[in-house]
């Protein structure tokens, strides 16, 4: 058990542990998948949903109950984009504490990116991340490497790295700049029906920038990072794909023109999925105040008409999914001056109430929509089993509490990183219970 | 009498009073340093440091001649002489060097923002000397002494800015400064030496240097890094003579008064042409005369109290 | 003290200091600003008047010499220093309005010396209320007068505040 002020994480799960029968009464039950939206009682067994139901079967009359009044109840969240660091940086994050992290966020599974020392690029790596995970509170679905080293010039073994476990492959936190292996990758991929996940991003325009190039970095005097780094690259990584006849999702969209490029592209018919994180949903460019460093991350915090337009698409389905990117950094990293700052912020803890804050209750999502983006819609990108509450699912289940208000302070975080960019917000809404396989693994308060 | 800011990190957010304030004692100081003796005892036991990150004996004289004038204890520390080549981060060193016990520290450094980062790591006062493309509040303040010295006032003239914009902080604290002074300031380079996005700047851009003189008050000449080209900002200093040099034939067509300034140094014959550097429009030595009265004056406003 | 009286006081002030001095081209009268300035021109041109020459009157700005910078948040403005002569081998005579601790007469010690090294340097204050904190004496004084250190003496002069006269005020209670 790992308690902190805010909850208990189940740490390790101990192997052989069977899941005792579970119902949830009294919770509004929301299942996008099967259309449902009301007060059921979900009844979990053998690490399966066994029903959803007006009523608890007479057999599970005997059975443990959480009481979820007031709550919704949901399939378990999960996080396609995260950095868990290991292995190589261990001080920053571990799995144990990423996924204890993600657990206290809400999620029951997460995709975690292949750019740790040394890169997931072959199928020793993945089984690593794999078997590390093991006796954690949250499923790992490990994503391997396009290239080799993410060197950007040979593609990594994905064949083997698939049949070991990865669900896609990606070089995030670098774009694959050469088009010709990029179109291979696409190629290639399309033999394991998996994703390419692209870190659209045109480097000769982006190098030297530290953040949304804008009226703000002129007046900051920080080089930027015009939208155009990003929307350059979007647009090829959708062409190629299209011309490929590949998968493609796109990585952290930020800019209105990614939106429209990916709501063009499926006007088209292209195999295209895409992500937005939190952060871009929340702040600006305008937001990094005087230089600060936990609102730095790549891509940047962009301006109004764009997250306007994130939110828009996110409304209208153009994204499909909201992830973190949770990105730790250690402290040494973060204090330093604006240029010298690592990128990346941490999110698992806080996405949730984010979703539910910022678009929610904000009338920009339904709370089904919010389910499906951040739940079913990961799920079927990664051809996960999650993402429903149908009989025969895995007991899976997130009981959210939508009205609890918190404020963001990250020193009661389970991660080991602080970097968050919402720290002293003030939020609605967190996970109250994270039931993993038909077991509480993590219980707020 | 007395400033509003407690640390000078840039001019964007100075006000009229404060800029007025540091001018007015600015003169003060400059008439000391027309006496035989050009040492003031104000500053006598004060300990100021002189973190330069980025090289530039030019602003680092002028600084330390500022703070031996007062007769503070000047303290340099720069990148070739510390441990910052060691690795050691930026709040270590500032903390290492209050343990010292020091009053204030005059910071240049490559990256935007460091002086702000320094006032969260240390109580000294901190003077910004220059931060990546960010500001160079001193050298506006002694642009702005310079024109009240020669024109006799700031209010309603105007400014042409003429260069590398975009890698410029000198264009940025003079656009802020003279603006809130009521000054027209135009900046005017050629558009990929423009940043992309200029409205936060307050003030017009144009790539037009007709338009930028026209009717201009003060000619001011920014450096243009001759290295630039080879990234391809601009095809050929010919070229970039041709379009946006200063010289005895753009100068002829000005006010007979104009003041043509240069932060220096000067690439004689690329955005200046010498016979104007040289005549008697120039006041590029008075600009630096008045650096050292503009910075003591800084120091002077900055320093003493222990609280606020 | 009115308008009358306090010009009585400067002429009979020109009046010593013209007794003093045999040679006035020697005689440099240097005020203290910012309201000994203005008492400094007057006497000065009372000299000027009752000796048919023309005296110039130098301006002195201690502000750079105080021995409180490090007492003070707020830095005090720094004003015009402006000594149009030569004032080495010369006899200085400062004028100030209120002699009271002597600090500023320090102060404008060490200024004057570093424009050069007069002969003698004398000091005529309008006021001396007292309360010496330094070893330091007018030469030329127009009025005497007691007063508690909660006291403010303050001159008002019609150059600057559009009437001549002297005040004595009880400050608040404010430590």
């Amino acid at each position: 058990m790992v308690k902190k002020n805010i909850g208990t994480v189940t740490y390790p799960l101990t192997n052989g542990m069977r899941a005792e029968p579970l119902v949830i009464i009294n919770g509004r039950v929301i299942d996008p998948e099967q259309g449902i939206d009301g007060t059921r009682a979900v009844v979990l067994d053998g690490g399966a949903v066994r029903a959803v139901a007006e009523n608890v079967p007479p057999e599970y009359s005997g059975a443990g109950v959480i009481d979820a009044a007031g709550c919704w109840v949901v399939p378990g969240l999960v996080d396609m984009h995260v950095h868990l660091r290991e292995p190589g940086r261990e001080d920053k994050e571990t799995i144990a504490t990423g996924t204890q992290a993600a657990a206290a966020g809400g999620f029951t599974a997460v995709a975690c990116m292949p750019n740790t020392a040394p890169v997931l690029d072959e199928d020793s790596k993945i089984r690593y991340v794999i078997q590390r995970g093991e006796d954690c509170p949250c499923r790992i679905y490990p994503i391997g490497a396009i290239t080799k080293g993410l060197e950007g010039e040979e593609l990594a073994p994905m064949g083997e790295m698939v049949d070991t476990g990865a669900v896609a492959v990606s070089d995030d936190g670098k774009p694959v700049s050469n088009s010709s292996v990029m179109r291979n990758a696409f190629n290639y991929s399309k033999s394991f029906n998996i994703p390419v996940i692209c870190h659209s991003e045109e480097s000769t325009l982006s190098a030297k920038g530290h953040m949304n190039e804008g009226l703000v970095s002129t007046r900051l005097g920080i080089r930027g990072i015009p939208v155009v780094a990003e929307t350059i690259a979007v647009s090829r990584d959708i062409l190629l794909a299209e011309y490929t006849r590949a998968r493609i999702h796109i990585a952290h969209v930020s800019t209105a023109g990614s939106v429209r490029l990916v709501r063009e592209a499926k006007a088209r018919g292209v195999n295209v999925t895409a992500e937005t994180c939190a952060h871009y949903i929340t702040l600006t460019d305008e937001d990094i105040g005087m230089y600060d460093t936990n609102k730095k991350m790549n891509p940047p915090l962009r301006t109004a008409v764009d997250r306007e337009a994130i939110l828009a698409g996110l409304a209208d389905g153009t994204i499909d999914v909201i992830a973190s990117d949770h990105a730790p950094h250690t402290p040494e990293e973060k204090d330093v001056e604006f240029d010298n700052a690592a990128f990346g912020v941490i999110g698992l803890e806080t996405s949730l109430a984010i979703a539910l804050t910022m678009l929610v209750n904000k009338g920009i999502l339904t709370p089904a929509q919010m389910v499906d983006r951040m739940s079913a819609a990961p799920n079927r990108i990664l051809g996960l089993a999650g993402g429903t509450l149908k009989a025969g699912s895995p007991a899976d289940v997130t009981v959210i509490d939508p009205s609890v208000k918190w404020t963001v302070d990250p020193s009661l975080f389970f991660s080991k990183s602080r970097n968050s960019p919402f720290i002293g917000m003030e939020l609605t809404g967190a996970a109250a219970y994270t039931i993993l396989g038909g077991r509480v693994v993590y219980r707020r308060g | 009498m007395g400033l509003q800011i407690q640390h000078l990190l840039g001019l964007e957010n100075v006000s009229r009073e404060d800029i007025k304030a540091i001018l007015d004692t600015a003169d003060g100081f400059y008439g000391v340093l027309q006496r035989d003796i050009k040492v003031v005892p104000t500053l006598r036991g004060q300990t100021v440091v002189n973190l330069f990150y980025e090289n530039s004996t030019r602003t680092r004289i002028s600084f330390e001649l500022a703070e031996k004038r007062l007769s503070a204890n000047p303290l340099n520390f720069t990148a070739s002489t510390s441990s910052i080549n060691k690795g050691e981060g930026l709040r270590d060193t500032i903390r290492n060097i209050e343990a010292m016990k020091i009053d204030m520290v005059v910071v240049r450094h490559s990256c935007a923002g460091a002086p702000y980062f320094l006032t969260q790591c240390t109580d000294a006062v901190i003077v910004n000397a220059g931060d990546g493309l960010h500001e160079h509040p001193t050298q506006a303040l002694l642009d702005m002494m310079t024109i009240r010295q020669k024109l006799g006032r700031l209010e309603g003239l105007k400014v042409a800015i003429i260069g590398d914009i975009f890698h410029s902080r000198v264009a940025r604290s003079n656009a802020w400064g003279m603006k809130t002074m009521g000054m027209n300031v135009v900046l005017c380079g050629p558009p990929t030496l423009l940043p992309q996005h200029t409205d936060s700047l307050g003030v017009p851009v144009t790539d037009n240097i007709d338009e930028a003189l026209d009717g201009a008050d003060v000619v001011m000449l920014l450096r243009v890094q001759l290295e630039r080209q080879s990234s391809a900002v601009f095809p050929s200093v010919h070229e970039y003579r041709d379009r946006y040099g200063f010289d005895l034939d753009r100068l002829s067509k000005m006010k007979k008064d104009v003041v043509v300034m240069h932060p220096g140094p000067i690439n004689r014959g690329v955005e200046l042409s010498s016979n104007v550097a040289d005549s008697e429009n120039s006041v590029i030595l008075d600009q630096v005369t008045n650096g050292v009265a503009v910075r003591m004056a800084v120091l002077y406003l900055l320093g003493g109290g222990e609280n606020g | 003290m009115d308008a009358h009286a306090l010009d009585l006081a400067l002429t009979r002030i020109a009046h010593q200091i013209l007794e003093r001095h045999g040679d006035l081209s020697a005689v440099c009268i240097v005020g203290m600003q910012t309201r000994g300035v203005y008492l400094a021109q007057r006497i000065t041109a009372k000299i000027n008047a009752m000796e048919g020459v023309s005296l110039k009157t130098g301006i002195l700005d201690t502000t750079l010499y105080r021995d409180d910078y490090r007492l003070a948040f707020r830095q005090p403005e720094v004003r015009v220093t402006d000594i149009p002569f030569d004032i080495n081998e010369k006899n200085v005579v400062l004028v100030d309005d209120v002699l009271f601790t002597g600090r500023t007469v320090r102060a404008a010690l060490d200024a004057i010396m570093d424009h050069g090294r007069p002969r003698t340097i004398q000091l005529a204050a309008l006021v001396d209320r007292g309360h010496r904190e330094l070893p330091i004496r007018g030469d030329y004084v127009g009025k005497k007068i007691t007063t508690s250190p909660k006291q403010e003496v303050a001159l008002r002069i019609s150059e600057l505040d559009g009437e001549d006269s002297l005040w004595l005020t009880e400050l608040e209670g404010e430590e």
